[in-house]
């Protein structure tokens, strides 16, 4: 135990050498760790996007190969050509994230609040389908709605059908190859891409802040609407987007139980890239894809006012 | 079984909460034993005990947080042991605040006015921060203030719905120690302001006896003894309420006769005198008590000076062991064979320069200061859970 003072470190004496100035290469250490993360954004996301857009502005054929000739009116064409598609893939993307969020939303809170021991196990059923490939799960649900499925029996006995087919989600007797079959393909697919953020966001709530709200007179209902609800707004946003934003971009649910009624923009770029061959049409519509996602997601962020909470 | 504790009353008569055979068990384990306590309108009443002693789980199902297992809760006349939180005219300062961290001060302030559907509350609720002094900050969000400041919104968010009763769950355990001294004095002058009763939960003795007009001591799921802060340190009735408040020496000793309303008590040789309104264990010649006294109450004389020492005081010789200064004070503890670690405190008036450790002296005190306490008890009981 005496040893411990004599491994005191010694006191500093005024003789101390002087602090050397920081040396250039230590002044240049945060750059050269930031080398390997900004090689792989030039290489595999800059790059890409660069050769994209100087395709999207190219003329010419397969056979005679393409030039750049700043040939705009692609994307004018592109947008006129396939409006519907544009559309639709909004449309779709929506109505997916917005079941997603009524789905998700009572999970999440479940999870978080309610579930006590059995929240890892639910955790595990939300993750577990992401141990199947995208395309074999999407392949079930062809399964699932199957024409004279019991799942479709059922509905059409219950008259679901008749409904759905008056709103134009359903076509006769079917539910396959109809616009409800793609919703309900995305909203399947991206469900737990928005009850995780849901979740954490839920999780971090303190419990004690729903006594005190309790405590100040709010019903149960009041302090969901007051408390819960705005404290989980950055779940809310962030579970909306990661589920919109691929889903305006995705061709699996739309290829697979969908229809050519029911085609989104996805498909469209998808057919123009490996099928058409007309590589300037699918890049301009990929170009403007980006941009109408960009430019919704903006205003989304703007107005939900998340950079205001906690 | 039962303990009855009722305070005296401190304003008015008509006990405003009542507590009737309450108890709270989770499983086996019992946290709250059936529990009967009247807290009189008005008043300012402290439960004080370690933590895990139930004083929590008691202030939770006064305002509905925690239901009981048994027993009932009333306001006035009003049962309403089964009413949700929401419908009980009680409000509680939670021990972290619990501030709506998405809303301002005023909206956290005005929270309970609004969603009693109450109208322009904008009056309301900037008397409610000038009243906390917080009419400066009332845009600002919880996380903008400090520690003082946001506890002081706690209050005012709960204190502007005029509660017939304000819960207090450990209000000032997260303030330091300058600001909870400073925080005490100011919740004791809005309890004086306003009149409402305040049930104050605290493990803080010196909190509990500053602020309150009386205090309910817990341990173990029962309340040990009730009473003014005076009363609760002067006359202890057990050995966990002496060492819970302030400190107390504890002399092992046996009732040897009866003189008048005195007792006389043999400790290892010396003859104590204990007042035998002062003893509250069973005081039959023969039978052993523990008789306390607080080191504050001695006195210190050196061996050489023992003659000096008036007759009727009670004494005790020993060596001095430690001594420690404090500045105002000298906290000595002696080694005597009638008590092996005896605090005395002695105010630094004039300093006695042989009294040093290894000194024989006399501590004498008097009998008046003396009290008698069931020897069944485990003297140290309580000690720790202040150190």
């Amino acid at each position: 135990m005496t040893t411990t003072l004599t491994e005191a470190p010694p006191p500093l004496s005024p003789t101390a050498p002087e602090r050397t100035p920081p040396r250039r290469r230590g002044r240049l250490t945060p750059y050269w760790l930031l080398l390997p993360g900004i090689l792989w954004l030039v290489l595999f996301f800059l790059l890409p996007m660069v050769y994209q857009a100087s395709t999207s502005v190219q003329t010419g054929s397969l056979e005679q190969g393409y030039e750049v000739t700043w040939h705009f009116a692609t994307y004018w064409d592109a947008l006129s050509a396939y409006a519907p598609q544009f559309l639709r893939s909004v449309v779709y993307a929506a109505a997916a994230t917005v079941l997603c969020l009524l789905l998700g939303y009572p999970l999440a809170y479940l999870i978080a609040f309610r579930a006590g021991r059995w929240r890892n196990l639910i955790m595990v059923l939300v993750i577990a389908p992401f141990f199947t490939s995208f395309l074999i799960r999407t392949l079930a649900w062809k399964t699932i709605l199957a024409d004279g499925g019991p799942l479709v029996g059922a509905l059409n006995t219950l008259h679901v059908l008749d409904v759905t087919g008056w709103l134009g989600w359903t076509a006769g007797d079917r539910v396959l190859a109809t616009p409800l079959a793609v919703v309900c393909g995305l909203t399947y697919n991206f469900l737990p891409f928005m009850v995780l953020p849901l979740y954490t966001s839920l999780e971090r709530i303190d419990p004690r802040l729903h006594e005190a709200s309790g405590d100040l007179y709010a019903r149960p209902s009041t302090t969901f609407r007051k408390v819960t609800f705005p404290l989980s707004m950055p779940g809310v946003v962030s579970g909306t987007l990661l589920t919109f934003i691929p889903a305006t971009g995705d061709y699996v649910n739309a290829d697979l139980l969908g229809s050519t009624d029911t085609r989104m923009v996805g498909n469209v770029i998808q057919t123009q890239f490996l099928r058409v061959l007309d590589y300037p049409t699918a890049a301009a519509l990929s170009f403007i894809l980006m941009a109408a996602i960009l430019l919704m997601v903006t205003v989304y962020i703007r107005r939900s006012g998340t950079e205001d909470l906690v | 079984m039962n303990t009855t504790h009722t305070a005296p009353a401190v304003r008015q008569t008509g006990g405003d909460v009542r507590l009737s055979g309450i108890s709270k068990t989770y499983g086996s384990f019992t946290a709250v034993h059936p529990l009967d306590l009247t807290v009189p309108r008005g008043s300012f009443f402290a439960l004080l005990g370690a933590s895990g002693c139930g004083k929590t789980t008691t202030l939770r199902m006064i305002a509905g947080l925690e239901e009981p297992t048994t027993g009932t809760v009333s306001l006035g006349d009003q049962d309403v042991t089964r009413l949700p939180p929401y419908k009980r005219p009680v409000n509680t300062v939670f021990q972290s605040y619990a501030l709506f961290p998405h809303l301002d001060i005023f909206e956290n302030v005005a929270f309970g006015l609004r969603r009693r559907g109450i109208k322009g509350v904008k009056k309301q609720v900037e008397e409610m921060l000038d009243l906390v002094q917080l009419g400066e900050q009332a845009r600002k969000k919880p996380h903008q203030l400090s520690g003082g400041q946001q506890q002081r919104v706690a209050v005012a968010r709960a204190l502007i719905n005029h509660p017939r009763v304000l819960l207090l769950d450990e209000p000032l355990g997260a303030l330091d120690l300058k600001l909870r001294r400073q925080m005490q004095l100011e919740l004791k002058r809005i309890q004086t302001e306003v009149g409402i009763t305040f049930v104050h939960v605290t493990h803080d003795q010196e909190e509990a006896m500053t602020m309150a007009d009386t205090v309910a001591v817990m341990n173990g799921g029962r309340v040990e003894q009730l009473g003014a802060p005076a009363d609760l340190y002067e006359n202890p009735r057990t050995t966990f309420v002496a060492n819970f408040l302030g400190t107390s020496n504890f002399i092992e000793a046996e009732v040897g006769s009866h003189r008048g309303d005195d007792l006389l008590l043999d400790a290892c040789g010396d003859r104590l005198v204990l007042p035998r309104a002062r003893c509250g264990a069973p005081a039959a010649v023969g039978t052993k008590v523990l008789a306390g006294v607080r080191p504050e109450k001695i006195s210190l004389a050196h061996a050489d000076d023992a003659g000096a020492v008036p007759g009727d005081r009670n004494r005790l010789t020993g060596t001095i062991a430690e001594a420690s200064f404090t500045g105002v004070a000298t906290q000595y503890v002696l080694d005597s064979p009638a008590c092996p670690r005896f605090s005395v405190y002695v105010q630094n008036v004039d300093r006695d320069t042989r009294l040093v450790p290894g000194a024989e002296v006399v501590a004498h005190w008097s009998p008046a200061h003396t009290f008698g306490l069931d020897a069944a008890q485990d003297a140290g009981a309580g000690a720790e859970e202040t150190a």
